[in-house]
């Protein structure tokens, strides 16, 4: 896999290239320890129900805004209830949001994006579109969209991907307008190859690595405007605890217990961190011209 | 240039034209009646429906489009379901405060990313670089509001420098305006750094390694002059784009930033609003903020011949 040019592998290819490195490449100490990180906050958060000492909603009026003990090892929240069970449970809604987010506008931004770059005709009236939405601040959309479809975790997904798609819509289709052009790709069309098999077929394999990428910056970036929605008040309902609204219910108790925020906090920073290090060096890998570029 | 900057002009009306059709079909196709909001929940049907009619919310659709982008046209940005103020109105009490703190923030973003980035890419594979990417990756990691309760945390509650939250015009005073602003605009500051500092070195990178650089230093030109005079200003239009684009993480960011310092600007205005319901105020608040990003960009764009005299249209 020495010289890993999309245009010419196979979906299968690609993906395996990412697990073996090129020759010559590579990866320092950096990527590992956050694959590292990331391996370790996945599985304490998945396998949260299985050690936490507490159920996280239950709520407990004699041990209000307890400091960290050996009973509750990061303090009580403003209802009694266990800060680290909260802290641990909360994190597999933010991951699911995060990995729920990234698929969805992967998906269809490819299809958009497939459609814009390989149809002329449609190609000026979708990327107006899409430049519209991306001039509405992502936030302000998100919120909207949530405060009007109500607070469900569905509706909060849906709500962090409309403004993500524009993103992957022009990612795919600047790969296909350069593939389209390929020799393999016009002989495909002159030997009168279906639409829908040159799409799937011809171009889909091509946006496989970048789309990698790309979903995995969604994904971080995704958890952090899940965290941001609840601190508005437009997240998912504070039944389900979140990093985000655990962070956005300690607001108004931060001046005497700032581990409401900081923990949850801390947690969330470490696995955006540990995401866009690792698209970081997905990227280098998969595209060796940006590698030279960000040295 | 005249023409392209018309041309670019007249490119940013089908834009707007597309924002305004969504934001509208937005708040139409989703549940949620604005006449009952405006009605309390005492209404009788009978007033709902007075309401209604009066509101112009049983015309058709587009009927009701038109009639509300006319009014758009005509500088009426229509009138808050909740207060019963005119919409321009509030934004002219509240966008002071933004303004402030959004221009404070661009100033201490480049003044601190662009040299940040020149030396680590002067520098580069050093600790210096290191450090500077290992924030720039850090900005993009934490949430704007943590780093907002971090600074508070640190600056005003442990050191007592500076008030913990709210605002004061700068009619009040360099001194007061300052040390409520201050913390604000670095809160929202650090993403833009971490943003600019990152394309800044990227681009330098691909500059330093011209042949114009070689012969500067060559014929024995000062290394500051060759970083800030040769290379900066030909890696400066990825630069410049960056700012133009990251301009809406900071009007993003703008909206968390005033709910954490308690300052009373648009942002927490359209929070508060949405969260409401108050649809004139949403309405007008997004197409106002989608504007102006288009109008940033398009200052951005017509500025790169500016920057690099090449560029000619």
């Amino acid at each position: 896999m020495a010289e890993l040019s999309p245009s010419r592998h196979s979906a299968f290819q690609v993906l395996t290239g990412l697990f073996s490195l090129p020759a010559g490449a590579r990866v320092g100490a950096g990527p590992m320890i956050a694959a590292a990180i990331l391996v370790a906050i996945v599985l304490a958060s998945l396998l949260a129900p299985l050690y936490v000492p507490y159920d996280p909603l239950a709520m407990d009026s004699m041990s209000r805004l307890k400091p960290p003990s050996e009973m509750h090892l990061l303090g009580t929240d403003q209802y009694g209830r266990d800060t680290f069970s909260r802290v641990m449970t909360g994190g597999r809604v933010s991951l699911l949001i995060g990995v729920g987010a990234a698929l969805v506008s992967v998906v269809i931004g490819l299809v958009i994006g497939l459609v814009a770059g390989f149809f002329r005709a449609a190609d000026g009236i979708i990327m107006r579109i899409m430049d519209s939405l991306m001039a509405i601040p992502a936030i302000l959309l998100a919120i909207a969209l949530v405060a009007l479809n109500g607070p469900s975790l569905g509706s909060v997904i849906i709500a962090i991907t409309i403004p993500e798609v524009p993103r992957v819509v022009r990612l795919v289709r600047s790969v296909v307008l350069s593939a389209r052009e390929e020799p393999y790709v016009e002989a495909a069309i002159a030997l009168g190859s279906s639409m829908p098999k040159i799409l799937v077929q011809h171009l889909m394999p091509n946006t496989l690595a970048p789309l990698i990428v790309q979903g995995t910056y969604i994904c971080a970036s995704a958890i952090l405007i899940e965290a941001i929605l609840s601190f508005l008040g437009a997240g998912v309902s504070t039944e389900i605890p979140t990093w985000g609204n655990i962070m956005a219910e300690g607001r108004s108790y931060f001046q005497v217990k700032p581990g409401l925020i900081f923990w949850p906090g801390l947690l969330l920073s470490l696995c955006i961190l540990a995401i866009n290090l690792l698209g970081d060096t997905a990227r280098d890998l998969l595209d060796p011209r940006m590698k030279k570029r960000e040295g | 240039m005249f023409s392209y900057i018309l041309k670019r002009i007249l490119a940013t009306i089908p834009v707007m034209a597309i924002v305004a059709v969504f934001v509208f079909l937005l708040l139409r196709l989703t549940p949620g009646d604005p006449a009952a909001i405006l009605a309390g929940d005492a209404a009788t049907p009978a007033q709902l429906e007075r309401i209604r009619d009066r509101l112009g919310l049983n015309d058709p659709l587009h009927i009701q489009f038109f009639t509300w982008i006319g009014q758009m046209l005509h500088g009426d940005l229509g009138t808050s379901l909740i207060s019963s103020t005119p919409v321009a109105g509030m934004i002219g009490d509240r966008i002071g405060p933004t303004i402030s703190i959004a221009i404070m923030t661009i100033i201490i973003s480049v003044l601190l990313a662009v040299p940040m980035g020149v030396i680590a890419a002067w520098r580069h594979r050093t600790w210096v670089d290191f450090l500077v990417m290992s924030f720039s990756v850090l900005g993009f990691s934490v949430p704007v509001f943590v780093i907002g309760y971090i600074l508070i945390q640190i600056f005003a509650i442990e050191l007592r420098w500076v008030p913990v939250q709210g605002y004061a015009p700068l009619s009040d005073g360099i001194g007061p305006f300052m040390t409520r602003a201050i913390l604000p605009s670095l809160t929202l500051a650090t993403i833009y750094v971490a943003l600019i500092a990152r394309m800044t070195r990227a681009s330098m990178l691909e500059v330093l390694g011209e042949d114009y650089v070689r012969t500067a230093r060559a014929k024995g030109v000062r290394e500051n002059v060759v970083l800030f005079r040769h290379a900066l200003r030909n890696a400066a239009v990825p630069i410049l784009t960056i700012i133009g684009t990251g301009f809406a993480l900071l009007i993003s960011g703008v909206v968390v930033t005033e709910s954490v310092f308690n300052i009373p600007g648009i942002g927490r205005l359209t929070v508060d609003a949405i969260l409401a319901r108050d649809y004139p105020v949403i309405q007008a608040m997004i197409l106002f903020t989608a504007g102006i990003y288009v109008f940033v960009n398009l200052i951005v764009d017509v500025s790169y011949s500016f920057f690099d005299p090449r560029i000619r249209y």
